[in-house]
């Protein structure tokens, strides 16, 4: 049984990486697209305002630098697939396999992450040319632990827009409610400055959510910076233990009220 | 040739006329399918509204402990925010959905139909959709814009109005101009979904000063992808402090992208070939 099972893991996940590989182009744009950390970098050095969070010049873009890269391999996009799949009518030959079919989603997801290294490595390799002095080298033990919390961190994305798309059965366009969630990650992670030089009106209540373990712990712990490793992990487990049972309660009330479309 | 041309097309005013009410029936029919999805449009307001509330918020980070950034206080950064929300309330609403029927048209082969049409394709192509939701947004940048002339205290005037609706309109034409360039190399590339995203990246720095960035990457985005002619002029314009040579560069700019826009356009026809024939 189990090595059916693995004989399934590995066979979707070659023909998804062939797939993938169809689509490298429009992976670099993807990859580019992920440069807004630079950006915000630059505001934060440009005008000398990590003086005040007591961070040097090079552990700022060290920062950033792992923020864009755990963003590279965070990025979620199941609930657009599941929609399109679930407006075309595609959904119901995959209910018929016995295979979940977010299976299939979580595989295209880490090919599209292995199509996506060489591009961002790349993108690292421009930023270091421009700013030789924030290069380093993160031991093995925090190389392996930051892969760790980056993987937890796409995990607990990949729940909250899983659940999201399951909403997809009940109305047909569950993608707004995706944006909408954006925004909170997008300037609560961590992507855009440090959870630390938050006010602390944010920063007191901040550290329950689920959006600083996204971005802000796995960046700080790959970059060297300050960060509480013991409950930083905790916390991941802890929100993917919450998000799994709420997904699987949702999935299988939505199968109940699927009607397949076109037919 | 010539006459050939006069005949097929007409006169200006009837051909005016014409593009007007083929306009109103495009804002008919997209709206009454838009009106379709009522929550969706209700959704969209709100992450208009928390997205804006997010960009304050990270601005106030950046004001924590300094009273300017880039030479620009907090009151005038918040007049970028405003301008910024009503260009992307612009984008929302007629470029990206008519960006994405681009894509759709060339992949499944459908430009034919567009072109068989006796309307300027480019006309058809980036006016035919429309999503009222951005119409909320650009409302929420309006009232933005006026909070700011009240707590920047400007003075309005005859050419002040003037001078501002040039410059918003000159960004408008070269957001619209920037955008159509990218879905024209659809007709190359047929998925550019990808492309719009980069400039959707890019486009967020205008959200801030072009001078509060290094000036490599002031160059860079005043030259390549002109950003600071899209907000910091038109912000300054309302403080008062945009030099005379400024908005005529932007004119100018905004001018050059149109045209380069169209030429694009057509001469990118020339290499479309059909899907599946």
């Amino acid at each position: 049984m189990s090595n059916l099972n693995r004989h399934k893991i590995i066979t979707l996940l070659k023909v998804q990486y062939s797939n993938m590989l169809e689509y490298r182009v429009e992976i670099a744009l993807w990859a580019i697209s992920g440069i807004i950390p630079f950006f915000m970098l630059n505001i934060w050095t440009n005008n000398n305002l990590n003086e005040s969070i007591n961070l040097s010049n090079t552990m700022l873009s060290r920062y950033f630098l792992s923020a864009f890269f755990v963003r590279q391999f965070s990025v979620v996009w199941v609930v657009f697939t599941f929609e399109e799949d679930a407006l075309l009518g595609k959904i119901s030959p995959y209910l018929l396999q016995p295979l979940n079919p977010f299976f299939r989603y979580f595989a295209q997801h880490l090919a599209e992450q292995i199509t996506r290294l060489p591009f961002a490595i790349i993108i690292a390799l421009i930023f270091f040319l421009f700013n030789k002095e924030s290069f380093w080298i993160p031991s093995l033990g925090i190389f392996l632990l930051s892969c760790l919390a980056t993987f937890f961190s796409f995990l607990i994305q990949f729940l909250i827009q899983s659940i999201i798309a399951c909403l997809c059965f009940w109305t047909e366009k569950a993608s707004s409610i995706e944006r909408l969630l954006f925004i909170p990650t997008l300037f609560l992670s961590g992507l855009l400055a440090p959870v630390i030089s938050f006010p602390e009106y944010v920063r007191s209540w901040i550290y329950i959510t689920p959006f600083p373990y996204l971005i802000d712990f796995p960046a700080n712990l790959l970059s060297g910076n300050k960060t509480n490793l013991i409950s930083g992990l905790l916390m991941q487990i802890f929100w993917i233990s919450v998000l799994f049972p709420v997904f699987k309660k949702t999935w299988s009330m939505g199968t109940k009220k699927y009607t397949a479309m076109g037919s | 040739m010539v006459y050939g041309n006069k005949k097929i097309y007409g006169n200006g005013i009837m051909n005016l006329k014409k593009y007007i009410k083929i306009y109103s029936l495009f804002l008919y029919t997209s709206v009454a399918s838009e009106l379709e999805y009522k929550t969706n449009i209700m959704i969209d307001f709100i992450t208009a509204i928390l997205s804006l509330i997010g960009s304050i918020f990270l601005l106030s980070i950046f004001f924590q402990n300094t009273d300017n950034i880039g030479g620009w206080k907090f009151e005038q950064a918040l007049i970028i925010q405003g301008i910024y929300t009503i260009l992307n309330g612009i984008t929302n609403t007629w470029f990206n959905p008519n960006l994405t029927e681009i894509v759709k048209h060339i992949r499944e082969g459908t430009l034919d139909f567009v072109l068989l049409k006796p309307v300027d394709s480019q006309f058809f192509i980036s006016l035919k959709k429309l999503a009222p939701s951005g119409f909320l947004e650009i409302v929420l940048g309006v009232t933005l814009l006026f909070y700011c002339i009240g707590i920047n205290q400007i003075n309005m005037n005859l050419g002040f109005y003037i001078l501002c609706f040039t410059t918003l309109f000159c960004s408008i034409v070269i957001l619209y101009s920037l955008w159509f360039l990218i879905s024209t190399t659809t007709i190359w590339f047929v998925k550019t979904w990808n492309a719009t995203e980069v400039l959707r990246s890019f486009l967020y720095i205008g959200r801030f000063p072009l001078n509060s960035f290094s000036f490599s990457l002031r160059i860079f985005f005043s030259i390549f992808i002109p950003i600071a002619f899209i907000t910091t002029i038109p912000s300054e314009v309302f403080l008062g402090l945009a030099k005379f040579w400024e908005i005529l560069l932007e004119v100018v700019v905004s001018g050059i992208f149109f045209i380069i826009s169209r030429r694009f356009w057509l001469f990118a026809l020339k290499y479309y070939t059909s899907a599946s024939s």
